[in-house]
């Protein structure tokens, strides 16, 4: 039942514009519309008494108002911060805030009481007209466009036409383009696969550098590491997002070492990267009982006894593990650099 | 296109006010802008333009207006607001912070929390109207969705409005990441991740956006640029279309006596609309001053600069951003693996499309319905959402899914506070991202049925009046009393719908897409109560006591 | 039967507010029953003491040998308290989560069982049978560290485990680290050195007592000032803040609208 009309000459006899009704189901015996009740008049507009009360408390409201504002302005003035102390803040936020508070509302309730109470109140009826234009200027648009492509010839000059749409397609190509300088040249692949670990790199406490003992770490004890030369570095934060790592001692008995990391860990000294697998949060919460590792952004758990495997969580892969030993002073060092990228999985990971 | 308003005649004597300077002057201003810009043309055409007015309908100006409280305290911070990320040392008033290297975004928003007199009411205002903001774009959604105010003519306002919301979505996170602190910089390291995830093009977008490697130096002052210039430029444009959308088409009303499809009725711009919504502009405003003033939000003192290391139990996003946390704590382990070489991390693709699709379909449900009534004529009266059972049916499903996800963010939170264990809530969540859809989805579909069989009967039959009478015979009887056609009126007046009849087109054939119509119309129909009509009413009046 | 002028009630017999009124009869039945119930029961041990020792060794032996062993060897209900030091001690029974009254993912504070003087007794028993952490010498416990430097070493070491604002959070499998905003100086000190059940051991290696002295000026500083913004919702981010603005933000404006939009008297 779509109208449709031809393109071509406007056509002189339109079919009258019938939507579809689907399958809504069309009722002739359908309870007929009652039309508007009766009116019924409030309080103020018959008693002149009590439109002049409402008509006060309006007012009043307004004036509140203005109090409000004068309360906002004191209490900028009269509550000022006093650097170092933590209530004067709270103070000077409490009551500017209350009375720009006050201000507002007040406007707002008297405007609206005013409305409910005192301005004219009965409902008005405006009629609707179709969304759909009229026949006559649907065509009269037709028109328009039959025009300008009768004088332009752009239907029928198919080279313009087409070479136009091909420059505008393709002319937005460079501004893609220009943003390719968002981030430098270098390939981040490689970047990921790499941290500031190497042979020899000291482990050191997280935030003050100072190196740890491996007589140092008892059982049951968790540190927060960081790699000796994070400080000095061109980009510390970056470089720590990659090398952060969490060291805990266990009982050997209790870790089961798979092939070719025997001598990853030192006397059941091991040392973990703290970068979630999943999506990269600190992984940090130690659990020294059940050694369990728990992510606190989306629950993903490791268990340490059976490195870092995935036992709970959306995560997948076990956490990188460090190989660890200790220098000839006693400190804890790496081995060298983690044997896989440490973080989240990218799509590059295993290549 | 002359508005014609029928007035039922006054009660008060007509109240001319005098003609003082204060008018004389505004007749002069009046003329003078009329003479240079054709101002008396719009005031003729919209300024008795009519309203209807139901406090539903009040939910999107509580979007526009908490929008323009964002504006004003946005603007606000930004004269005191650095979106750098070069290092400096704390000096500010915050003692536990003093000294200590962080970003000059951060150090900026502390000044501006503890050294500006007013800052952090200005901060908290503009923290909490963003919260109002999206909270209300949802629940208008809501409304409109469950009402079928997005049926024709409005199907593309309802895209409009989408649109709006994912804006207001961006903006809300790229307003919350500016400060770098440790709560929102995890949350840009959970988004870089996720990025990096995506298969072959991850690892280059990640390096993209974030200048480098993470955290980088560029993202803070990106987003800024985004969150005060790009997006709400978009957001503004976007306001306008959907508001000269809405005076276009005018406003849907809910049926009443004397409402049709063929009319608006209601209250007109000048005086009474102005003065109701302009004065709940201040309302809203107010109400949020006074939350911003008792109440605070997104401490970000006491969680501290952006570092990779330190995290802080109970991270969890913004609450409209908490659905697509809670989508990534839902995933079970080990959903990964590699192919050719390359790995491709399901854990995380899986929440994204799903999400992706989730939003799509909330995007399309009007052409859908379209698709499965093939009404095509304009609907203007607003449905009660208990007389299109399956439209509110699949609503409440939606939202049962969306608010799974939106609880599964909480998930250690509801363990700490219920003294459960997390693997407990967790599990049971999944169980029930699939579950309470559809139970919520049939339960709700049952009880708009039965509501709607209750109007009926009271349509047909009055309601209980709590007098009890003995007959003459001896049997008690409860008198119903019966409602006049202005009440009735309300109970009886809704569309009806009955299953596709499956029909050969003109080559005798009937295509794959209407079979599905007609199974998918007969999900939709099959069960419905029918309106009363004229003569069952009148076949009642003789029955009834 | 409809008078113009009152608004006919379209409930029928029954008052709109009456299943409001019955769901909140149910609701203070049902809590108000429960608050009469249940009973929280203390035992109390006074005992005249001689030596501390002696005395904490009677305690020990009347209170805690029995899952502890009479030579704190341990046994299958208790682990030894060989080496746990009298700062264990003062922990453990000094906030209630000793004597254990029920099993559970973890030891829970509840009401403290016994004196100072008598915590202190079965702590410096404990410690004489085997040395282990000592109980911290009070100028580690003034508050007057450097609370910038602590707040840093508690972002790194414990907030991830108690929230940036000490107001705890989850751990796997029902367990849960505690909140911190009404634990005392020397109980922090005493729980960072001995890790009580799954919390690690932050040894005076890994945090020296004067960066142990730091952390508790920053937890003094955070419990004694006033929260700057405001009501702080419990620290708890932003779940909390997002369920404020749904149920009284939005709830408030929704109940003016419906105010806003009623056909006045």
């Amino acid at each position: 039942m779509a109208n449709d009309t031809d393109t071509g000459t406007p056509s002189t006899a339109v079919e009258p514009y019938a939507p579809s009704a689907g399958i809504a189901v069309v009722n002739d015996d359908a309870i007929p519309n009652p039309g508007f009740p009766p009116e019924r008049p409030r309080v103020t507009d018959l008693d002149p008494a009590v439109e002049q009360q409402q008509e006060r408390r309006v007012a009043a409201w307004f004036l509140l108002s203005i109090v409000g504002t004068v309360v906002a302005i004191v209490a900028y003035i009269v509550f000022p911060i006093t650097p170092g102390d933590q209530g004067s803040v709270r103070l000077n936020n409490l009551f500017l805030g209350l009375g720009i508070a006050l201000a507002l509302l007040s406007i707002g309730l008297g405007a609206v009481h005013w409305s409910k109470s005192l301005m004219e109140g009965h409902d008005l009826v405006e009629l609707r007209h179709g969304t759909r234009g009229s026949d006559a200027t649907r065509a009269k648009a037709v028109e328009v466009f039959q025009l300008g492509n009768k004088e332009s010839g752009f239907t029928r000059r198919k080279l313009i036409r087409n070479s136009l749409i091909g420059a505008l397609v393709v002319s937005p190509l460079p501004a893609v383009m220009l943003f390719r300088d968002l981030a430098p040249a270098e390939d981040p692949v490689g970047l990921l696969k790499h941290t500031l670990w190497e042979e020899g790199t000291r482990l050191t406490k997280d935030p003050t550098g100072v190196p740890i003992r491996a007589a140092d770490v008892t059982l049951g004890s968790v540190f927060h590491v960081i790699p000796e030369n994070l400080a000095e570095s061109e980009h510390p934060l970056e470089e720590k997002a990659k090398a952060a790592v969490l060291l805990m001692r266990l009982d050997p008995e209790q870790l089961q070492i798979s092939a070719g990391r025997e001598d990853w860990h030192y006397d059941g000294i091991v040392a973990y990267s703290k970068i979630c697998t999943h999506v990269g949060c600190p992984v940090a919460l130690y659990e020294q009982h059940t050694h369990h590792l728990l992510c606190p952004c989306h629950q993903s758990q490791f268990d340490i006894t059976r490195e870092a495997a995935v036992i709970f969580g959306p995560a997948k892969r076990p956490l990188p593990q460090l190989p660890i030993t200790v220098d000839d002073e006693g400190y804890l060092v790496a081995r060298s650099d983690f044997n896989e990228p440490v973080g989240p999985s990218f799509w590059e990971r295993s290549l | 296109m002359s508005t014609s308003t029928t007035t039922p005649p006054s009660t008060r004597p007509a109240n001319d006010p005098p003609v003082g300077r204060g008018m004389r002057f505004t007749g002069w201003a009046a003329n003078y802008i009329d003479e240079r810009t054709s101002l008396s043309g719009m005031v003729k055409e919209l300024g008795r333009k009519i309203f209807p007015d139901h406090w539903s309908f009040m939910l999107g100006e509580v979007a526009l207006y908490s929008f323009v409280v964002i504006l004003l305290s946005g603007t606000f911070l930004t004269f005191f607001f650095q979106a750098s990320m070069a290092e400096v040392e704390y000096e500010g008033s915050y003692v536990p912070l003093k000294g200590v290297e962080m970003s000059v975004a951060m150090a900026s928003t502390l000044d501006i929390s503890f050294d500006v007199r007013g800052g952090l009411l200005m901060r908290q205002l503009h923290h909490w109207a963003a919260l109002l903001f999206i909270a209300s774009i949802g629940l208008h959604m809501l409304r409109v969705f469950f009402t079928g105010a997005f049926r024709k003519p409005r199907e593309i306002n309802w895209v409009v409005g989408f649109v709006l919301f994912i804006l207001a979505l961006a903006e809300g996170f790229t307003g919350y990441s500016l400060p770098d602190d440790l709560l929102s910089g995890n949350g840009l390291r959970i988004i870089d991740g996720m990025v990096k995830g995506i298969p072959v093009i991850g690892t280059w977008i990640s390096y993209l956006l974030f200048g480098g490697e993470f955290p980088g130096t560029d993202i803070v002052g990106r987003l800024y640029t985004l969150h005060i210039l790009l997006l709400p430029a978009i957001v503004v444009a976007a306001i306008g279309v959907h508001m000269v959308l809405l005076i276009v088409n005018k406003h849907t009303q809910f049926a009443g006596p004397g409402r049709t499809n063929d009319n608006v009725v209601g209250v007109p711009i000048m005086p009474v609309f102005a003065a109701k919504a302009g004065g709940f502009f201040f309302i809203v405003f107010g109400v949020l001053v006074l939350i911003a003033s008792l109440v605070q939000i997104n401490p970000i003192w006491v969680y501290g600069p952006y570092d990779p290391s330190p995290v802080s139990a109970g991270t969890q996003p913004d609450w409209y951003i908490g659905f697509a946390d809670g989508a990534l704590r839902l995933v079970p382990p080990g959903w990964e693996f590699e192919l050719l070489g390359f790995t491709v991390s399901m854990n995380i693709l899986v929440p994204i499309v799903v999400l992706g699709l989730f939003i799509v379909v909330v995007m399309l449900y009007p052409f859908f319905e379209a698709w499965v009534t093939g009404d095509k004529r304009e609907h203007h009266i607003a449905d009660r959402p208990r007389n299109a059972p399956m439209r509110t049916a699949i609503g409440a499903a939606g939202v049962t899914f969306y608010s799974v996800l939106f609880f599964a963010a909480s998930s250690d939170l509801i363990a700490t506070h219920f003294r459960l264990s997390i693997e407990w809530v967790t599990h049971v969540l999944q169980a029930l991202l699939f579950i309470g859809p559809i139970l919520a989805g049939v339960i709700t579909h049952r009880i708009c049925i039965a509501l709607q069989k209750k109007d009926r009967e009271i349509a047909l039959h009055g309601f209980e009046s709590g007098r009890i009478v003995r007959l003459p015979g001896g049997e008690y009887i409860e008198v119903h009393e019966q409602l006049d056609d202005y009440e009735r009126w309300k109970l009886v007046s809704y569309e009806d719908y009955k299953p596709l009849m499956v029909r050969p087109d003109a080559r005798g054939r009937i295509s794959p897409l209407e079979r599905v119509r007609a199974v998918v119309s007969r999900a939709f129909f099959e069960d419905r109560i029918t309106p009363v009509t004229r003569t069952e009413i009148e076949a009642a009046k003789h029955d009834s006591h | 039967m409809t008078n113009p002028t009152r608004t006919a009630r379209r409930t029928g017999r029954r008052h709109p507010l009456a299943t409001v009124a019955l769901i909140a009869v149910g609701l203070l039945g049902t809590g108000g029953a429960y608050a009469l119930f249940t009973t929280s029961a203390t035992a109390e041990t006074t005992v005249a003491a001689a030596a501390q020792v002696d005395e904490g060794q009677k305690l020990f032996v009347a209170n805690c040998a029995t899952c502890h062993g009479l030579n704190l060897e341990g046994s299958t209900q208790g682990p030894t308290l060989i080496g746990v030091g009298a700062a264990s001690v003062d922990f453990q029974v000094g906030s209630g989560r000793m004597p254990l009254a029920q099993t559970g993912p973890q030891a829970e504070v509840k009401p403290v069982q016994f004196t100072q003087e008598q915590v202190r007794a079965m702590a410096a028993y404990v410690a004489s049978v085997s040395p282990g952490p000592a109980i911290p010498d009070e100028k580690y416990l003034t508050g007057e560290g450097n609370a910038a430097e602590g707040a840093e070493l508690f972002r790194v070491n414990c907030a991830m485990c108690h929230n940036v604002a000490g107001a705890g959070g989850a751990l796997t499998e029902g367990k849960f680290a505690p909140a911190l905003n009404d634990v005392s100086a020397a109980h922090i000190y005493e729980a960072m050195v001995t890790g009580p059940q799954n919390m690690p051991v932050f040894n005076d290696m890994n945090i020296t007592p004067e960066q142990k002295a730091d952390i508790i000026t920053y937890l003094k500083y955070i419990q004694e000032q006033p929260e700057p913004g405001g009501i702080g919702l419990g620290n708890l981010g932003p779940v909390s803040e997002g369920l404020f603005i749904w149920i009284f933000g939005l709830g408030a404006i929704v109940a003016i609208t419906v105010w806003l939009t009623a056909k006045s008297n």
